[in-house]
Formats: C-alpha cells, structure tokens, sequence
C-alpha cells in the first residue's frame, strides 16, 4: 500500500511556478538556475546586441564615437550593459564550477556549498568592478 | 551481461562539446579583457587596429563558432526541459539554429569588411 508520503503532488518539471513557489534552492541549486538563466540571455538577447555594438563601433571613426560618447552614455543602455556584465560573470564563474565539478572536484556538500557563494558573490563583483570601469 | 545502447547517444558528444568550446570562450575572455585594460583608454585607432590584426579576427571567429555551438547545446536543454508542444519545440530549436547561424554569418562580415 502506497504511503502518504508517496502521494504528495511533486513539481514534475523546473517549471517557473515550482523554482519560485514550491521547492525551496539551496545555494547550488541558485547558482545553477541563475547559470540557465544567465545563458539565455546571453544567447538573446544580447550576443545580438554586442554584435550589433561590434558592427557599429568598427564600421567608422563616426561609429565608434556614437557608441561610446552617445549610444552607451544613456542611462537604460548603461542598464542593459550592467546586467549584460553581471550574465556574463556570473555565467562564466558558475561555469569553471562545472568544469571542476566535473573532474570531481568541489564535490562534497561543504564545499559545493561554499563554492556556490565564491562564484555568486565573484559575478557580482566582477560585475561591479567592470561597470566602475566603464561609468 | 552485455548491455544493449539504445538511443540516438549524441549525448557525450554534446556534453564535451559544450565544455571544449567553453573553454576557448574562457581563454578568449580573458586574453581580451587583458588586452582591453592593457590598452585602456580604448580610441578608436586602438579598437580598429587590434581587430584588423590576423589572430584577433580569427580567434573572434573561433570564439563566435564556440558560442554557436555551446549555445545550441544549452537553448536544446532549455527548450527540452520547458517547451512541451512538440511542434512548438520544433519551431523553437530551428530558430535557435538560425539565429545562431545570423551571429556567425555577421560576425564574419565584420571581421573581414
């Protein structure tokens, strides 16, 4: 006989109503929902997007000063580009992640856990300190 | 026991494909970014002449072959995991590879103009 346990209604799919109501993430679980969600966008829209600022800014000397001094002084484009930063960052930190998870490295609870902290708090930093840069 | 394998078993193939091409991204990034705050502040002569040198323009092009590749792999996943309606994940994957065609294409047209 099936126990009650058993019967409980279990998200079947990483729905988004189930990340956000019904299971609760432990850190690794963020930094890899966060690691998908980071990849989409850099797939679109914003490999595009730097395309288009690529294609732009070497096209002509007109170009290049248009995006630089005009295009990516305003303050939403300037929004986009932080948030572009903060994909890439941490799409690239939680990635070095999995590359070292998959040699076995970092694989215990401990340390998975506090890796996943090293590569949230990294994307934001990083994050931080390239947007300095570029204000 | 000899175990049948059944499937279509691209999956390996993808999985490495994806973490080979990740890490020409990851090197890529980092060779740039050093050059970029090398060189800071960027001017345009400094951004046309670093992207008109040979190895510049065909490790861009490495890494835009890497991204449409590693990208694949990771949209098919996303799209397997929350697109149900065949049809629908159908239309979507193919425009994925189209897409993905686009930024190559374009990224060989700026590179060689």
């Amino acid at each position: 006989m099936a126990s009650a346990s058993a019967k409980k209604i279990r998200p079947k799919y990483l729905s988004l109503p189930a990340i956000l109501f019904e299971i609760r993430l432990p850190v690794p679980g963020w930094v890899s929902i966060l690691h998908r969600i980071s990849g989409a966008w850099l797939f679109f829209p914003f490999a595009a997007w730097l395309l288009y600022l690529l294609d732009k800014s070497l096209q002509s000397e007109q170009g290049f000063q248009y995006v630089k001094t005009q295009y990516l002084a305003l303050p939403v484009v300037k929004l986009c580009l932080l948030v572009f930063i903060w994909s890439f960052s941490h799409h690239f930190c939680a990635g070095i992640r999995y590359l070292l998870l998959d040699i076995d490295r970092g694989v215990d609870l401990k340390t998975a856990r506090v890796t996943s902290w090293i590569v949230i708090v990294a994307g934001l930093a990083l994050t931080a300190f390239f947007g300095a840069r570029l204000w | 026991m000899k175990r049948l394998v059944v499937g279509a078993h691209y999956g390996l193939r993808d999985w490495l494909a994806q973490r080979i091409t990740a890490a020409i991204m990851a090197a890529y990034t980092l060779i740039l970014a050093g050059v970029l705050l090398n060189k800071a502040p960027i001017t345009y002569s400094v951004w046309k002449d670093l992207f008109a040198q040979g190895w510049m323009r065909v490790a861009t092009l490495l890494f835009a072959a890497s991204l449409a590749w590693h990208a694949w792999v990771g949209v098919r996943d996303i799209l397997m995991d929350y697109i149900k309606p065949d049809g629908l994940r159908l239309t979507m994957q193919v425009g994925t590879l189209l897409l993905l065609a686009v930024y190559v294409g374009w990224t060989v047209q700026i590179l060689w103009r």
